[in-house]
């Protein structure tokens, strides 16, 4: 995700070769996501039913989670974070490697939902950034497949460097 | 951005690592696959063994009982579901009972049948996900994806009645949303024969299982004293021989006309919990079929004009009606002043609404006696002194539900 | 219609209490913050409440004796339930700790500290279970705004 600002030099073969790398490196990631289930409230109920066997998962290749954001690349936080648990989802976040994508799954992960009082953050997208929201209190699965559709279309035509600044 | 400054600790745990020799303290949790959302266990451990384990919770609290104080009791009925939100029928029918009761409404004969219909609905459905979860969690993942195969089903058929699969807004104070569809108690006897076949399949693959038996027998044991000194109540104390339940002992909606029984354990363990909650759901569904056959006809709604809205057509053409639902939706359901504590038996135990009303349509105080936070304060005497590892069958046991705990 | 166990218990304690009355099926008991101790030894021994069930206040902003702290038992040998309340000033909100009676009291008495800030003695523990440490005031009370937020991590941008 991190740009590469390397200013495009060289014959344009050089570019259809990174191009290419990318596509190929853009297929690989977006079929192979492992999420993070940070899993709070009642969208969980509906997480549960993505993954198993009437809405699979498993077909876009994002069924198996990861509970160790070391070993993740996608964290998807599902259901209300409350005050008290953002020092711990931003911590999730910060120990996830790069690449690595969001997704805010239901209202209450995107904007606080209903609970706009002194105990739920109003939007994970307040403490770290966000590239999906997926409304609904609960989406229903087909929602959900859609957004993780969605995200591999928008990771397929990412821009995949291998070697970045903080490399 | 990361290391600047350090996170706040939003905990302060009971005990500090080094207080005794040889042993280590561990963080389990608030974001953990077997914390079941959003519990952390900060446990003392001396080997394998856990001598201490302080539990915290809150970590999900969202302010409902504030909510409350600041919307109508009809525009509460959303919050209510979220508590427990496993069986969120079982709530929303317990609060529009809290408040029926303080208006003194009795609500119709079809509309007890119904909300006791789709309170063992519920029920089943929340004891599929215990279930599920706690197996899955033992590496049962065949058992999981029946079970929540079959838990989807019911939610496929839920949506068609209300509308929604998983937190469904249903119950209205004096009556139900709205009336069964046409095919649905069809589909209803489809469903149940699944969950027949679903059930004795999950029954073969883990009763008599070697694995199953060995993690889940004499862990977690809990005695009937204790239990009722912490406080717990539901299929948990039910699991340790005694049969206590609200629905036998102090029958509300239409419990007292139907002919169930109710499942004790022997020993307090895991194994106990799990198959008290797999008979509580043949009991389910042995009630469902009893009220399918015998639903009376009828209005589902009582016809009282204090919190039951006005037809749509005699909304449009006569003014009172217009009036009468204007005031209804704007300012709520006058409700007269009092306080009222009642308890339905949800499915994790007793949950009791207490209410206390001064006039008009605001509650003033709205408390949730959640099963799961009490179980939650008293989960500490089920991990000490058990390893490690069965801290993960012993929490998924209690079926904590963190929207029912940390409101 | 009184249960039994409510008439009995109206006979033992109707005199000594501020006031006892029967109400959508529970009794409720009005006392005085220093019988707490002993009406709630009376219920569990004489008269068989085994189980406390919930503990909880009220906040009456406008009355001198502000808070209302509510306590729920139920018997599991004659199924019946009662309410004690007990009455508190803002000034000096405590009353005393279940705990001796009861284990089911600590953490519903640590929400009920959270939550409206009344104090138990001899509760050991009443660190923020609901909250957080860090979180000032008492958010159930009726002068605490309901959007007052206290985040823990700074919001970005």
């Amino acid at each position: 995700m991190t740009p590469d600002n390397r200013a495009a030099r060289g014959p344009g073969a050089l570019e259809y070769l990174t191009t290419k790398k990318d596509e190929f490196i853009g297929w690989a990631r977006k079929f192979s996501l492992f999420p993070y289930p940070f899993v709070t409230a009642c969208c969980a109920m509906e997480f549960m039913s993505v993954s198993s066997t009437l809405y699979d998962t498993d077909r876009f290749g994002a069924a198996l989670p990861r509970f160790s954001p070391r070993q993740s690349d996608l964290l998807l936080v599902v259901g209300t974070v409350a005050h008290k648990q953002a020092p711990v989802l931003r911590r999730v976040y910060e120990q996830m490697c790069e690449p690595k994508w969001v997704i805010a799954f239901g209202v209450c992960a995107t904007s606080g939902g209903f609970y706009q009082n002194y105990a739920a953050l109003p939007g994970i997208d307040r403490i770290i950034p966000v590239d999906l929201y997926i409304p609904g209190c609960p989406p229903r699965p087909e929602m959900v497949i859609d957004g993780i559709m969605k995200l591999q279309d928008r990771i397929a035509g990412d821009r995949h460097p291998i070697l970045t600044e903080t490399f | 951005m990361s290391a600047d400054t350090p996170l706040p600790n939003p905990i302060r745990p009971a005990f500090g690592p080094g207080e005794h020799e040889g042993t280590t303290v561990v963080n389990i949790g608030p974001s953990h696959p077997a914390t079941h959302g959003t519990i952390q266990i900060v446990a003392e451990l001396s080997g394998e063994r856990i001598i201490r384990a302080d539990v915290h919770c809150g970590y999900l609290h969202r302010g409902f009982e504030k909510e409350c104080e600041s919307h109508t009791w009809h525009n509460l009925i959303p919050y209510v579901d979220r508590l427990n939100y496993c069986s969120a029928l079982i709530n929303d029918f317990a609060y529009c009972d809290a408040v029926e009761k303080l208006m003194g409404i009795e609500i119709t004969p079809r509309c007890r049948y119904l909300r006791t219909l789709l309170a063992e609905y519920s029920r089943i459905a929340d004891h599929l996900t215990c279930t599920a979860a706690a197996l899955m969690e033992l590496g049962a993942m065949t058992a999981f994806l029946y079970l929540v195969t079959i838990r989807d089903y019911v939610y496929e058929h839920l949506a068609d009645l209300t509308g929604a699969r998983v937190t469904y807004s249903f119950g209205r104070i004096g009556g139900l949303a709205r009336d069964l569809p046409d095919g649905w108690l069809q589909r209803l006897e489809q469903i149940l024969k699944e969950y027949d076949v679903f059930v004795g399949r999950v029954h073969g693959l883990v009763d008599r299982n070697r694995i199953f038996i060995d993690r889940m027998r004499d862990v977690g044991v809990l005695r009937t004293a204790e239990a009722i000194n912490w406080g717990f109540t539901g299929p948990v104390l039910r699991s340790t021989g005694v049969p206590r339940d609200l629905r036998k002992d102090t029958p509300y909606l239409a419990y007292a006309e139907l002919d169930f029984e109710v499942p004790v354990g022997i020993n307090g363990d895991n194994y106990d919990r799990y198959f008290v909650r797999m008979r509580e759901m043949d009991e389910s569904v042995h009630m469902i079929r009893q009220l399918a056959a015998r639903l009376p006809p009828g209005p589902i709604s009582v016809d009282d004009r204090r919190c039951v809205l006005p037809d749509k057509h005699l909304v449009y053409t006569e003014i009172e009606s217009l009036i009468n639902h204007f005031k209804l939706i704007v300012d709520g359901p006058d409700v007269p002043a009092g306080e009222i504590y009642l308890a339905h038996e949800g499915a994790n135990g007793e949950l009791g609404f207490y209410i206390v009303s001064v006039g008009g349509g605001v509650p003033y105080k709205v408390h949730v006696r959640a099963p799961s936070f009490v179980h939650v304060g008293g989960v500490h005497r089920m991990l000490e002194g058990y390893q490690l590892a069965d801290l993960v069958p012993t929490f998924g046991s209690i079926n904590m539900i963190g929207g029912e705990c940390d409101r | 219609m009184a249960a039994p166990v409510h008439e009995r218990i109206t006979a033992r304690w109707s005199t000594a209490v501020q006031d006892a009355a029967v109400s959508h099926g529970t009794l409720a008991l009005l006392i005085s913050p220093e019988q707490l101790l002993e009406v709630a030894r009376s219920l569990k021994t004489d008269f068989g409440f085994d189980l406390l069930l919930d503990v909880t206040a009220v906040d009456w902003p406008t009355r001198d004796l502000r808070f209302d702290v509510v306590y729920h038992f139920y018997t599991t040998h004659d199924f019946v339930r009662v309410r004690v309340k007990t009455r508190v000033p803002a000034t000096a909100p405590v009353v005393d700790s279940l705990i001796p009676l009861y284990d089911s009291a600590r953490y519903a008495e640590r929400e009920c500290h959270d939550m409206y800030g009344i104090k138990f003695r001899n509760n050991p523990d009443l660190r923020p279970i609901l909250l957080y440490e860090g979180f000032v005031g008492h958010p159930l009370r009726k002068d605490y705004p309901k959007r007052r937020e206290q985040p823990l991590v700074p919001y970005r941008k």
